[in-house]
């Protein structure tokens, strides 16, 4: 290396201290050592602070208190039973001496009363006598320590009101469907969604990546044509810089921001594929889908996003098998694609398979670039084909967070530990594949 | 018999089955120029049906930015400017921080912290930042609101403090590859003339990995750029021509945002604002990561 790079100090060799000069000299030097390392560690700690922070931050808004209202106490109604252990009889007869006729009537022509289950009518008395409204929010650390204070705020506005421990993120919240109420939304076309998506962008990302990443490290110095002719050894040439060409550009898209993606995606895959994307090709007309801003179209957006990062940690495990293997396998006659397939990638999977899960899963917290290509932010049926019209986990936290109500917030912590879950147990899966896959060949 | 089942194998069949094999991977690798051809084109072609109608000095020199009001003004400056201050505060936030990071895990953790830490730094960086969105908006700004009384509910403060945080891994990962790549002769050397270790790794090593650590930086700088969810969900909507970090502003990304959430019908003008805002913001990301790798490549110092 150059020796200006590292600069040689102003002290030159004659001014060296001696004796007690030198001592002092060396321990303030190490002096200045142990503060920065301090320093360093500290900046450390901060780090993990601000992590803490966020999954505290999460849980208090995910978990809490909620002032609830009703407009009949579910005792006055039962005489001190609770609901659950009334029979269908004694529910109707709730039902009859509490509801007024009209809404009764409604009622009994949808299916009459006597049909419906239990489950059923204990539910139309919730929703109609009983009728439960949230007047007010609070965090968890409000409602464990600052009881007294919410109870009298609560008791000023709302009288009748009474606060409950309310965990937003619950079983109902992940398999009931959206809705513009947040106590009753839930996550479930969300899940739906990016469950989807992931699979499908896996299934279209893996094979091109792999493929591409085989082709920069096994046959990228291949000379196909006869390098004995000038043709031959212009177009071998050619091959070898674009090879180069497609390495510095694939390093370049790892750097293109996601919205971009975002942007290609609706011109290409929504608008000019439109026909394709959106089923109408295959003679698919799905009615609640009248163009392409369809899953299909967001995978293949997806895809496009991870597929850099996916060739990427391709070859570095491609990479990583030696290069004695491959010859002792053209050694025993196999050809180049059967060295390919049945020993060069057999050893690089566990670490491809790894790196594009892993890069898979970041792609799943994307938002931006599907805002672009237009997911939906409200829907309330579940994906149903390629075709189908879809939101995903974070876009529909961004719905929510952007949305002013406490309840809203709430929500969202909720889905976002949800999320993160998802994302955390994606992981888990990738390092115990590999786990499993590096066991598997060691031992044969 | 080996003769004859070798023989069996039909060669040719085989041969062009190589070929086949070969075109087919050939083509997964173009796959990625394709997609750079792409966006370039989707980008360009659209951007030049916005300039047949707006004109490109009003794109320049105009200072307000109201395409979705009825006076409709294109000036991209505003955007320009909220989507340069917000990241610069968090490369304030990253840089350090980022690098302090990278050099304690290189030079001075054992290799116990270094287990416990790495993980962690991991798991920051795998974080969705819609999740760091909501963490800004809820946590930061009501936070900073206690020391700064007049920041509004959406600033470019807070989005910009909690990019920092976000970028921290990246800049971290990426410098740290570059001071372990110092080769151990150089630490030892200076070890021999009796540095300290803080010495060592401040005047020696990273002086040394200089090249990787300021290509770091750079990218860390394109992708709070490219930066999307954090500030339009914490940053606010409103373009304005300003540097105070307490006001509302609206970035690029959050623009891009605003105008795919809205119904703008398909061929309108406003509809065009997103392919010309969208040109933009690659030209500014492409310039920065053509600058990190002609940095890498050019600086790069060859120890053998």
């Amino acid at each position: 290396m150059s020796t200006e790079s590292l600069r040689p100090e102003r002290q030159s060799i004659g001014s060296l201290p001696e004796g007690e000069a030198a001592r002092q000299n060396v321990s303030s030097r190490q002096r200045r050592g142990k503060i920065w390392q301090g320093i360093l560690l500290a900046c450390t700690i901060f780090g993990i602070i601000i992590l803490l922070m966020l999954a505290y931050n999460i849980v208090n808004d995910a978990f809490g208190g909620i002032g609830v209202q009703y407009a009949v106490e579910e005792e006055d109604l039962t005489d001190g039973r609770p609901l659950e252990e009334l029979s269908q009889a004694e529910l109707i007869a709730i039902l009859e001496t509490n509801l007024r006729s009209r809404v009764l009537k409604n009622l009994e022509r949808e299916r009459p009363l006597a049909e419906r289950s239990r489950e059923e009518l204990i539910d139309i008395i919730n929703d109609e006598i009983i009728k439960p409204e949230v007047v007010a929010v609070y965090s968890l650390s409000e409602f464990l320590f600052d009881r007294p204070t919410i109870e009298a705020e609560l008791r000023k506005s709302h009288p009748r009101a009474e606060i409950e421990f309310k965990s937003w993120l619950s079983w109902d919240f992940i398999v009931t469907p959206m809705s513009s109420n947040p106590v009753e939304a839930g996550i479930r076309t969300a899940i739906l969604g990016t469950l989807y998506l992931l699979w499908l962008t896996m299934l279209i990302s893996f094979p091109l990546g792999v493929g591409a990443a085989i082709y920069l490290e096994e046959y990228k110095n291949d000379k196909p044509f006869d390098e004995r002719i000038p043709a031959g050894r212009w177009m071998n040439n050619a091959i070898q810089r674009s090879a180069g060409l497609i390495e510095t550009n694939i390093y370049n898209l790892s750097g293109v921001p996601s919205i971009i993606y975002g942007i290609l995606g609706l011109a290409i895959f929504v608008r000019a594929l439109e026909q394709f994307t959106s089923g109408a090709v295959f003679g698919y007309a799905d009615p609640t889908t009248a163009n392409g801003r369809t899953i299909l179209s967001a995978a293949l957006t997806m895809s496009l996003l991870v597929l850099p990062v996916v060739i990427i940690s391709s070859q570095e495990a491609i990479r990583a098998v030696p290069g004695s293997m491959r010859q002792a396998s053209y050694g025993l006659g196999a050809t180049k694609w059967q060295t390919v397939w049945k020993i060069v990638l057999p050893n690089a999977m566990p670490g491809i398979l790894t790196g594009t899960i892993l890069s898979i899963s970041r792609a799943i917290g994307e938002t931006a670039p599907l805002i672009v290509i237009g997911a939906s932010t409200f829907i309330v049926t579940d994906p149903t084909s390629l075709f189908s019209k879809f939101t995903v986990l974070p876009l529909q936290i961004y719905n929510w967070t952007s949305r002013p109500q406490p309840e809203f917030r709430a929500i969202a912590a909720a889905g976002i530990i949800v999320l993160l879950v998802l994302l955390l147990s994606l992981n888990a899966a990738a390092i115990l594949l590999r786990n499993y896959l590096r066991s598997k060949r060691v031992s044969t | 018999m080996a003769v004859t089942e070798l023989r069996r194998q039909p060669s040719l069949l085989r041969a062009a089955f190589e070929r086949f094999i070969q075109v087919l991977l050939v083509f997964a690798a173009a796959i990625s120029i394709l997609t750079t051809a792409g966006i370039v084109f989707s980008l360009v072609f659209e951007t030049i049906a916005f300039f047949s109608e707006v004109s490109i000095v009003e794109f320049l020199t105009e200072t307000e930015w109201t395409p979705l009001f009825s006076i409709k003004k294109y000036g991209i400056w505003p955007l320009v400017t909220a989507t340069v201050l917000t990241s610069a505060i968090a490369m304030m936030v990253a840089v350090p921080l980022g690098l302090i990071a990278a050099i304690f895990l290189s030079e001075f953790a054992s290799d116990n912290i270094r287990r416990t830490v790495k993980p962690l730094l991991e798991i920051l960086a795998g974080i969705p930042t819609v999740v760091y969105g909501y963490f800004a908006l809820t946590t930061i700004t009501p936070f900073l609101k206690n020391f700064i009384p007049t920041l509004s509910i959406f600033n470019s403060l807070s989005a910009g403090l909690v990019m920092g945080v976000m970028l921290i891994p990246f800049v971290a990962s990426l410098s740290e590859d570059a001071l372990s790549a110092v080769p151990n002769s150089l630490r030892e050397a200076a070890y021999g003339l009796g540095s300290t270790r803080f010495e060592v790794a401040v005047r020696v090593i990273t002086p040394a990995a200089i090249s990787g650590i300021v290509a770091s930086i750079v990218l860390a700088f394109s992708r709070a750029i490219g930066e999307t969810m954090i500030v339009a969900i914490a940053a606010g909507q409103n373009p304005r021509l300003t540097f105070d970090p307490t006001v509302p502003v609206m970035t690029m990304t959050s623009y891009i945002v605003q105008v795919s959430l809205g119904d703008t019908p398909y061929g309108s003008l406003s509809y065009y604002t997103l392919y010309a805002v969208g040109f933009t913001l690659f030209i500014f990301t492409f310039i920065l990561n053509i600058f990190s790798y002609w940095m890498v490549r050019k600086f790069r110092e060859v120890y053998d």
